[in-house]
């Protein structure tokens, strides 16, 4: 699997959004499902798949899938 | 510093490095500009503080800011953006008999509230996540679309943990094989123990002191419902050296902060006094004449933050009672008021979401 599909992945497990969604347009707060006990569930998935440990900033500026992108590669996951 | 500050600004800054006379310089700037916001976009506001300051000019220090008192979100709605900008709703604790304070957020100032926690909290945690362990049962967060100030103050704790364990159950009985498990895994590096104050004695304490756990690499955050404590005569003291003698448990923070400034507490710091963070402020007034009083007086708390954009909640006069000790304690690691919280002003109805457990509980 991709990092791209193992993220849209982890998102689909934790938001329970359609794996067909517009992905990058998923925000938090704004798309149904993405409230903070999804954000958990999300930050969780995110740290299994790609077995990293997000710091408190990034846990918090997580809110979008651009962003979960941007800040995944901060810890070295490269998307072709 | 020389140039204006804004509020991101002050998020960036150490939360506790601005010395008193700098960082009421910035919060006048700041505050000022909030109150006209406000006042252009929620016209209840303004005729609010129109009421309660007819003779208010431009405002040459803090104290001369215009404030609400807390008890009006419970009366009324009070929001400075339109009701499709709402992101959410939040509610204070209320029960039977009590009403509950309403504070709408729009998405800027939730971000915010939430940035300006973890500036706090990093600054005693660090930046990384540690194991963290909940002073809660589960099924306060069970019901996702409506949890209470309770859960909404636990979740949003959680962003600065991972691998979280609860230590009790729905009866607020310990659960022990996973308390005991979880120390296992985590017990030898430093990990965080979160929890409302009066469950954390009651419950916590109550039900581990004789089992001789190590909690000696905890940090342990705890807030709310210290009246009730307070009611039973256990003191500050008494609190950290019960966890000390009996856990190991020596890195103990305690808050005060309230469900209308959300984001914006007040973190004990070493020395068991509160500080307000680099965004944030509190002046002690005379519950009478609701004058400004000096350092060592007792009086009404005001508190101010920059945070509240969407609702004016940036200048609040609490119904508690507090004190400031020193301002910029020399020997402290912190700069700013250090001060203490003595209770609730007499005859305020009593209210918190930690008392009503507390009320439960007994």
């Amino acid at each position: 699997m991709s990092a791209l599909e193992k993220l849209k992945a982890a998102f689909v497990s934790a938001i329970g959004v359609p794996a067909t969604a517009e992905f990058d347009n998923l925000a938090y707060g704004r798309t149904v499902g993405w409230d903070s006990i999804a954000h958990m569930s999300l930050v969780n998935e995110i740290e299994s798949s790609f077995d990293i440990m997000l710091d408190t900033d990034d846990v918090i500026d997580m809110s979008s899938f651009a962003k979960a992108r941007e800040i995944l590669g901060k810890y070295g996951v490269v998307f072709a | 510093m020389t140039v204006a500050m804004t509020v991101d600004d002050l998020l960036r800054e150490p939360p506790y490095s601005l010395s008193q006379s700098e960082k009421e310089r910035v919060l006048l700037s700041e505050l000022t500009e909030l109150t006209g916001h406000h006042r252009q976009r929620s016209s209840e506001y303004a005729r609010l503080i129109d009421v309660i300051f007819p003779h208010s000019g431009a405002p040459s220090k803090l104290a001369e800011l215009p404030y609400l008192p807390v008890g009006l979100f419970k009366e009324r709605l009070l929001s400075s953006v339109p009701p499709e900008e709402v992101f959410k709703v939040l509610q204070s604790s209320g029960t039977t008999g009590q009403t509950p304070s309403r504070i709408t957020l729009d998405r800027d100032t939730a971000l915010l509230q939430t940035r300006a926690l973890s500036r706090i909290m990093t600054s005693v945690l660090g930046p990384d996540r540690l194991p963290m362990l909940l002073v809660e049962s589960p099924d306060v967060i069970r019901d996702r679309k409506e949890f209470n100030a309770r859960g909404a103050g636990l979740l949003g704790m959680m962003n600065f943990g991972r691998q979280h364990c609860y230590a009790l159950d729905s009866n607020l009985h310990l659960r022990l094989p996973e308390v005991r498990q979880f120390l296992k895994s985590h017990g030898k590096g430093d990990f965080l123990i979160f929890g409302f104050t009066f469950l954390v004695w009651s419950a916590f304490l109550q039900q581990i002191h004789s089992l001789g756990l190590d909690l000696s690499k905890g940090i342990l955050i705890h807030s709310g419902g210290w009246k009730k404590l307070q009611d039973q005569a256990v003191t500050t003291d008494e609190f950290r050296s019960a966890f000390r003698k009996f856990t190991g448990l020596t890195r103990i923070y305690n808050f005060y902060g309230m469900v209308e400034q959300v984001g914006s507490i007040f973190l004990e710091g070493d020395d068991g006094y509160f500080y307000p963070p680099s965004f944030a402020d509190i002046i002690i007034r005379d519950p009478l004449t609701f004058e400004e009083l000096p350092t060592g007086q007792p009086g009404v708390v005001e508190v101010l933050s920059v945070l509240p954009r969407s609702y004016p909640g940036h200048c609040l006069l609490t119904e508690d009672l507090g004190i400031v000790h020193a301002i910029d304690p020399p020997g402290s690691t912190r700069l700013g008021k250090a001060f203490s919280i003595l209770g609730r002003i007499p005859r305020a109805e009593l209210r918190g979401c930690s008392d009503v457990i507390a009320e439960q509980v007994n």
